[in-house]
Formats: C-alpha cells, sequence, structure tokens
C-alpha cells in the first residue's frame, strides 16, 4: 500500500475499530463503532498543507429501481422509472474538515469517496429524460432514511497524528459485509489508504428465524400456520376460564 | 422496547405492534372481518416493507379468525355447510386472482392496481352497507313500521343444484355462494386481504343469512384463504415474519375475544352502520393519496441483501 504513494511515503494509518463484527440479535437497535487510528512517520511531518482523515463506512450493494411519479388522468401514476445497477444499502462518509476543502474531484474519482461516485448507474441517460434528476432522488431518498450520511468535520484530529470517529449504524441494518475505508489527506490528494471489513450478521432467534425461512420455506408457512392457530385457540381458551 | 424483526428486517417497537395487532383483532371479532384491509396499510407506515406486511397480515388474520370462529361456535354462528361451498368458489377465485396478479406485475403497475382496488371495492361496498343500515336503523326507531321480510323470493331461488343450508334456514342453489366465493376469492388475491368486508355483505343481502350466522361462517372461510395465502407467500417470495406475526397475534387474539362480546351487545344495524364507516374511512384515506400531490415524487425499490 505504501508503494503506491511514492510522493508522500513517509506517512502511513495504523488504525482500529471498537468492533469489527455486529450482532443482529432480537432487541437490536442500531449500533456505533469507534474508528480510531494514528499516523505512522520515519520522519518529521512534510512541509506543506495541513494533515485531513477520511473514513467511509460502506453496506453491501444492490441494483435499485427508482420510479417518478405523474399525473395521469387525475390521479397520481408511477410514469417513469430508472434502474441503477448498484447502490449501498448504507453510507456514510466521516471527514476531519469540509469535503470540498481537503479532496480533490480528480482523487474523489479515483478513489471512490463521496456517494455520488460510489452509486454504479452506467446507461441510464437512454431510460427516461433527466435521468441526472433520478440519482439526485434515490440520494434524498435514502440520506432520508439514514442509510446515507454526510458527517462533515466529525473526525477528530490530534496533533496531526491521532484521529477518531464514532459512526452511527442504524436500526434498520442490513446482513453482509460492511467496507471500512481510511484516507490521509495533503494538498486535496490522498496519500495513504487503508481497508477493514465489518462482518454484520444475524444471531440467535434471528438467525434461526432466517435460515428457517430460507432454507425450509414451506415447513416455515406451515410452522407460521401452527403458532397462528395455537394462539388463536389459546386466547379462546383462556378467556373462556376468565369467564367461568 | 424495542424489537429487530428478522424478515423485515426493521427494528420495532415492541408495544405498538401488541397494540396494533390489538385493536385490529377487536374489529375483526366485533365485525367478523379478518382485518386484512386494515393490518396491512398500517404496517406500512411504521416503515414494514410492503411484501412483508401483505404476508404477515395474512398470518396474523388466521389467529385472530380463529379465535374469533371458536367464539363463534359456541353461540352457534358457523353454518358450515356454507362455509364449505364459499371455500370452494374461494379457491378457484384465488387461482384467477394470483393469475391476474402476476400479469398486473410484468406490466409494473401492480401498486396502483391494488391501490385501485381498493377504492373501488371499499368504498363501493362501504357506500351501500352504510345506506342500507342507517335506512333500517332508521326503521326500527319507528314504532309500528312494517316488519322487513327475512327472505324475499327472487331469481336466486329459481336456480338449480338447491342444497339445504340448516344452520341459516335456507334451501337455495349452490350457484349464488360458489360465484361469491370465488369473488371473494379472486379479491383476497388482489388486494391480500381475508374478504370478510366483502364476503359479509354479499351474505346478508344476496344469500338473505341470517345475520347471527353470518360473521362466524365468513370467519371459518377466511382462515383457510389466508392460511392458503400465508403458505403462498412463505414458499414463493419469504416475506412472512414470524416474530412480527407473533407480536400482532398476541395482541390481536385478545383484540378478538373482546371484540367478540362487545360486538354481542351491540344491535345488527349498530354493528354494520359501524363496519361501513370503518371500511369508508380506509377508502377514502387511500383515494387521497391517489388524488393529492405527493411530497416526494420518487420512490426507490431496491432488493435488498
Amino acid at each position: 500500500m505504501l508503494l503506491a504513494f511514492p510522493a508522500a511515503a513517509q506517512e502511513a494509518i495504523v488504525a482500529g475499530m471498537s468492533q469489527n463484527r455486529v450482532s443482529i440479535t432480537a432487541d437490536f437497535d442500531g449500533s456505533e463503532i469507534l474508528i480510531y487510528g494514528a499516523v505512522k512517520r520515519d520522519a518529521p511531518p512534510p512541509e506543506g498543507g495541513p494533515l485531513e482523515v477520511i473514513v467511509t463506512v460502506e453496506g453491501p450493494s444492490t441494483p435499485v429501481s427508482v420510479r417518478r411519479k405523474g399525473r395521469v388522468a387525475g390521479i397520481w401514476v408511477n410514469t417513469a422509472a430508472v434502474h441503477v445497477d448498484s447502490a449501498p444499502s448504507f453510507y456514510a462518509v466521516a471527514t476531519s474538515g469540509p469535503l470540498k476543502h481537503i479532496l480533490s474531484d480528480t482523487d474523489n474519482l479515483r478513489y471512490g469517496i463521496t456517494i455520488e461516485r460510489v452509486i454504479r448507474a452506467i446507461g441510464i441517460s437512454g431510460e427516461a429524460d433527466k435521468a441526472g434528476e433520478f440519482i439526485l432522488a434515490l440520494l434524498r431518498v435514502r440520506t432520508n432514511e439514514g442509510r446515507y450520511r454526510i458527517l462533515e468535520g466529525k473526525v477528530e484530529l490530534t496533533e496531526e497524528t491521532l484521529f477518531r470517529t464514532d459512526i452511527v449504524l442504524p436500526s434498520n441494518l442490513t446482513e453482509g459485509e460492511y467496507k471500512v475505508r481510511l484516507f490521509l489527506l495533503r494538498n486535496k490528494h490522498v496519500i495513504a489508504s487503508q481497508e477493514r471489513i465489518i462482518g454484520v450478521r444475524k444471531e440467535g432467534l434471528e438467525r434461526w428465524i432466517f435460515n428457517l425461512a430460507q432454507q425450509q420455506p414451506l415447513l416455515y408457512g406451515l410452522l407460521s400456520l401452527v403458532l397462528a392457530a395455537l394462539a388463536g385457540w389459546g386466547a379462546s381458551a383462556a378467556f373462556r376460564l376468565i369467564r367461568a | 422496547m424495542q424489537l429487530y424483526l428478522p424478515i423485515a428486517e426493521v427494528s420495532v417497537n415492541a408495544f405498538l405492534i401488541l397494540g396494533l395487532g390489538g385493536i385490529v383483532g377487536f374489529l375483526s371479532g366485533m365485525f367478523g372481518v379478518g382485518g386484512g384491509f386494515l393490518i396491512t396499510p398500517l404496517l406500512f407506515f411504521i416503515g414494514v416493507p410492503p411484501a412483508v406486511a401483505v404476508a404477515t397480515g395474512a398470518n396474523q388474520v388466521v389467529a385472530s379468525s380463529i379465535s374469533g370462529v371458536l367464539a363463534q361456535l359456541r353461540r352457534k354462528g358457523v353454518d358450515f355447510a356454507m362455509g364449505w361451498v364459499l371455500l370452494a368458489g374461494g379457491i378457484i377465485g384465488s387461482a384467477i386472482g394470483v393469475w391476474v396478479f402476476g400479469i398486473m406485475t410484468r406490466l409494473g403497475q401492480i401498486d396502483l392496481f391494488v391501490q385501485l382496488s381498493y377504492v373501488l371495492f371499499l368504498g363501493l361496498i362501504g357506500a351501500m352497507m352504510f345506506q342500507e343500515s342507517l335506512r333500517s336503523l332508521l326503521r326500527s326507531r319507528k314504532t309500528g313500521a312494517p316488519v322487513r321480510r327475512a327472505h324475499v323470493h327472487s331469481w336466486v331461488h329459481g336456480l338449480p343444484f338447491k342444497m339445504k343450508f340448516r344452520a341459516s334456514g335456507l334451501y337455495i342453489s349452490v350457484i349464488p355462494p360458489i360465484l361469491i366465493g370465488a369473488a371473494v376469492g379472486f379479491l383476497s388475491a388482489i388486494m391480500g386481504v381475508g374478504g370478510g368486508f366483502i364476503l359479509v355483505p354479499a351474505m346478508i343481502y344476496l344469500l338473505g343469512m341470517p345475520t347471527k350466522v353470518v360473521i362466524g361462517t365468513s370467519l371459518f372461510q377466511i382462515i383457510f384463504v389466508t392460511g392458503f395465502t400465508t403458505v403462498m407467500h412463505a414458499v414463493n417470495s419469504q416475506t412472512v415474519d414470524m416474530m412480527l406475526a407473533l407480536l400482532l397475534i398476541l395482541g390481536g387474539v385478545v383484540g378478538a375475544q373482546i371484540g367478540t362480546r362487545v360486538g354481542v351487545r351491540l344491535k345488527a344495524e349498530q354493528l354494520r352502520i359501524l363496519l361501513s364507516l370503518l371500511v369508508l374511512t380506509v377508502a377514502i384515506r387511500i383515494a387521497v393519496d391517489l388524488l393529492v400531490t405527493p411530497s416526494e415524487l420518487y420512490s426507490v425499490t431496491g432488493a435488498l441483501p
């Protein structure tokens, strides 16, 4: 990794996380992950702009459809749709300063740091007029749902050496591997980066129910019916006892 | 108390779900409707994905209907012969409904189709029931008004394949109940509901069944239709959330027991006018959604992993 940045090879990241797995259990109500680290140097800090840090957390990606409603004969109907190849289910960007001051457009494009650069939507311009508005709408809707977050200035940087940030994972989390990326920047250019993985998995009863529903769907459906029947009969019997 | 739902993949307040189940169960016990037409929109509202809401709603309706039917059985309020005949029609209708549902999904307009079905059928049935029950309520207030005859002879009585329905005191052809069952089965596949809100008035006004057996018989048929739907959804799309269903059921079965007892105390006309108002409210609510400019014109649907 160090060799990839010959211009500023003297600075590297040493990073850690408060946890590298998140267990979704029955009482799961979101989770907070502390991502921290230090800058390792062989020499004193170089001259030039100050050191900046960006941390991104990216959930598993899937294709999505974005639909727009239009008025047809007085009622609101889906009239246009755009299909996006891949959009992450969760994405957070935490920075030590305002993004436009610390990150150049070329490096943003190269490393895919902001959410606009992570969403893959190739060839959508042919699908609808003003296809770009559909992408903006996707960002708006998911930001409102708390799935996409920009946390400018939320990375604490001490003495250009130690940094830390807290990323809150929402309660409507999906299972999968969450990719954590850390970037060191000087003069709007990335000088070092590192990647970590957080595994998000359902555990215990949640795991058991999910697996049964996926692997034995008929059994699962019938079991749901049996539970419903038992509960229905049980309540009826209990009420008769109370009245008797 | 927050609880994470394993299939819906959202965290919800357990007491909110229990309360929701309780209210819908209460209404289902009182009116003999499954409550699917209420539970599904309410689950959308608290953030449960639509596919999970529809499938899990069906599972909850099974439980509250069983609880309701057991209470009705003790009052001899179930006409089993009629129930089986309606069910036979229901399965045919449901199969056709699933087929049409598939066509609309491929055309990409299933949401609109479902919403329009809700507005049309709930609005129509609600308005008819409201008008009729208001008229009979006013008539019963007047002293010395002529009592309406229980059975009016009509073309229905001239059809072949006659059968005795002892509990209902009817001797009619099986063709009308099979057709009604099929229509309800069709709509329940399209709208993801049990169909009680259509079945109840159809049995009263079209078949001339006495009100005392209508609710129990409707619940009896709904158990099988929604049970079938639950298993179909579990197998086809894995969208039944057992945890969500259990919470809804726990609230629902208790509510249904209380509802049945309150229902016994109310007059049939009062029950019908209340049910018609409820049905109309839901229809108007959905119609408003279709007519008012939405605050967000765009919607995002993605198969989340």
